[in-house]
């Protein structure tokens, strides 16, 4: 594969998400401007001005018209994917982790850090169809996880809220009640902290990375786990291919193995597992540094990873990908 | 690029009356011939071969080798294709032609298969031995047994370490094999027995040179290098091949600099046609490389 190389940000990346079309990619980094390319070629669209601080999510609409960010800036903006402009800000009284928009994109998750005493909790705010009828107030907050809320996605029709982090328990709340219905198995869940979390894309199964070298895959309904992938190294950002039984990990450096590095750069890998038989069956190098954001284009044909070293590196698989034999 | 050099005078004489002065600006295109390009083939490369006149008058052949290479296909819905000619915003709106924000990676990133662990294993059977050898030093002059370079290294720092070796001193020592391990002690009841003698022991003739052909004979040569290319660029670039037993690049000793060919010799000879089927053509540091089975050795 020849990757497209794009550098937009100066900072390390923290997000990337693909619209529903596939033909845009959205990302986002410890810079405050989120930017975004045409996903065919990598060429840079825009970018949407108005963050003071690392923008840590993103979402989009399925239409591609709204733009909603999450920023340590204490505030998550939505912004008119077209013209960069921005359209509304919730002020949140802490750092903004995790946004997600609702199937229907009516409502929103975000959440937000433990901050100067106040603990992490997730908001769900309306999103109106009328801009002039937005207002800023949370139908729902839900609290209770210790730690900071690393990923919180809407669950199957929008009935729950799959939220993970820093304490390691992956908990579903019931939207309506706003009441936890169900955390995982203690002895199977993860040891570390949760970093990342991507949905199938029917919602009816789930995605976790952590610190902890794994990535577990679990039942959106019954918070079963299914699945664990082991790797060498703590992970940061995980993805599902939609097309084919492949599950992708990006991770980072293990802290003690820092001064033994290879000399030889653009080593860290992305590294692919068969989703059904948990074995590796692929890497992708190229990352001068941990990679933190994963995605994969809706049509399965191609996916980006972003890196702590600023760049996103889109990748169109070449057909050997497709042969891969699997069950 | 390659320029050829196709001696002094130039196929046609011009008659000396009509050269009148010197400095007429070399105008005399018309004895060249013409301008050549071998389309666009199946891989994608296509050559073009321009011919002019140097400073020094001499006719030179240029020949411009590129490769086009298709790198996806966008399918586009019509709400895509609207957004194509969405206007640029933000930061990107005055973004000039050169601001290089996108660029294709220059290296090929392969899709790495994780190697099956039997595979391995069988391979570094044979290199069991010369790998045992490499622990102990080299002479005082540093000759490398591995790499064969002198004066660089030990041979226990060599870089091409976990490499097999079909080197010299792999002739001395028998090759055990697992099934004889046992037997390799003495066959009479505690008799010394000579390594050569003994049970899956390689003859030197045998063993040696057989090893060395095999190698050989998986031997692809690699032309059209740059300059500075060197064997752990070789390396690079043929290992995710298969596994590499060796690698050379020819010098040029009042230069330093390389001759522009090398050679890389895999264990396995699938391995090597996958490395021609894959890098024949490959661009690599400006140059398009030129890779064949090498042609086999004189003596």
């Amino acid at each position: 594969m020849r990757p497209i190389l794009m550098k937009g940000h100066e900072r390390p990346l923290t997000f990337l998400k693909y619209n529903r079309d596939g033909d845009l990619l959205f990302s986002c980094a410890k810079d405050n401007t989120p930017t975004v390319w045409f996903a065919d070629n990598g060429e840079r669209l825009g970018t949407y001005r108005g963050h003071n601080g690392a923008v840590w999510c993103c979402d989009v609409s399925r239409d591609s018209s709204r733009l909603i960010t999450g920023s340590a800036d204490t505030s998550a903006k939505l912004w008119d994917v077209k013209t960069g402009t921005q359209l509304f800000s919730f002020n949140m009284d802490s750092p903004a982790r995790a946004v997600d928009l609702s199937v229907g994109d009516k409502l929103c998750i975000i959440t937000i850090d433990p901050f100067m005493g106040q603990s992490s909790a997730i908001h769900v705010k309306r999103i109106a169809a009328d801009l002039d009828d937005q207002v800023g107030e949370s139908v729902l907050v839900l609290k209770g996880p210790v730690g900071r809320i690393n990923r919180a996605v809407w669950g199957p029709l929008n009935r729950t809220i799959i939220s993970a982090g820093e304490d390691a328990v992956v908990r579903i709340w019931d939207t309506e009640t706003g009441k936890m219905i169900q955390e995982n198995d203690k002895d199977v869940g993860h040891k570390k902290t949760v970093t990342s979390l991507a949905k199938s894309t029917d919602s009816s199964h789930f995605l976790t990375g952590s610190l902890d070298k794994s990535a577990k895959l679990w039942d959106s309904r019954t918070l079963t786990l299914i699945k664990t992938y082991v790797t060498e190294r703590p992970v940061n950002a995980v993805a599902m291919s939609p097309l084919l039984n492949h599950v992708v990990l990006g991770g980072g450096q293990d802290a003690s193995s820092v001064t033994t590095t290879d000399h030889r750069a653009g080593k860290f890998e992305a590294k692919f597992y068969d989703k059904i038989l948990q074995e590796e069956i692929g890497g992708v190098k190229g990352h001068f540094g941990p990679i933190n954001a994963l995605a994969f284009n809706p049509d399965g044909k191609s996916f980006s990873s972003g890196g702590e070293d600023g760049y996103v590196r889109l990748h169109h698989f070449d057909p050997d990908y497709f042969r891969i034999p699997s069950i | 690029m390659a320029i050829d050099n196709l001696g002094n005078a130039p196929a046609q004489k011009p008659r000396w009356g009509e050269l009148e002065e010197e400095d007429d600006g070399g105008d005399y295109d018309f004895l060249l011939p013409p301008k050549q390009i071998i389309g666009p083939d199946e891989h994608g490369l296509k050559k073009v071969i321009e011919y002019k006149f140097n400073d020094d008058g001499h006719r030179v052949k240029i020949t411009t080798t590129t490769r086009v290479r298709k790198l996806a296909n966008a399918r586009l819905s019509k709400r895509a294709v609207e957004r194509r000619s969405w206007l640029k915003f933000g930061d990107a709106v005055h973004e000039d032609v050169g601001a290089r924000l996108t660029m294709v990676s220059t290296e090929e990133i392969i899709f790495e298969r994780p190697r099956a662990p039997g595979t391995k294993a069988e391979d570094s059977n044979a290199s069991g031995d010369p790998l045992a050898q490499m622990s102990k030093g080299g002479a005082v002059l540093m000759v490398c047994r591995t790499c064969g370079k002198k004066g660089d290294h030990w041979t226990s720092k060599c870089p091409y370490k976990d490499l097999a070796q079909p080197s010299e001193t792999f002739v001395e020592n028998p090759n055990p094999s697992p099934a004889d391990g046992g037997a390799s002690g003495a066959a009479k009841g505690g008799a010394y027995v000579p390594p050569t003698m003994r049970a899956g022991a390689v003859r030197p003739a045998a063993g040696g040179a057989d090893m060395r052909r095999r190698n050989d004979e998986n031997s692809v040569r690699v032309n059209n290098l740059s300059e500075d290319t060197r064997e752990p660029d070789l390396l690079e670039l043929f290992r995710p091949f298969g596994s590499v037993s060796r690698v050379y690049v020819a010098m040029d000793q009042k230069t330093g600099m390389s001759r522009g060919f090398g050679f890389v010799n895999f264990v396995r000879r699938e391995e090597g046609e996958r490395a021609i089927a894959k890098l024949n053509g490959y661009g690599y540091d400006n140059l398009i490389l030129s890779v064949e089975w090498a042609a086999p050795r004189a003596t």
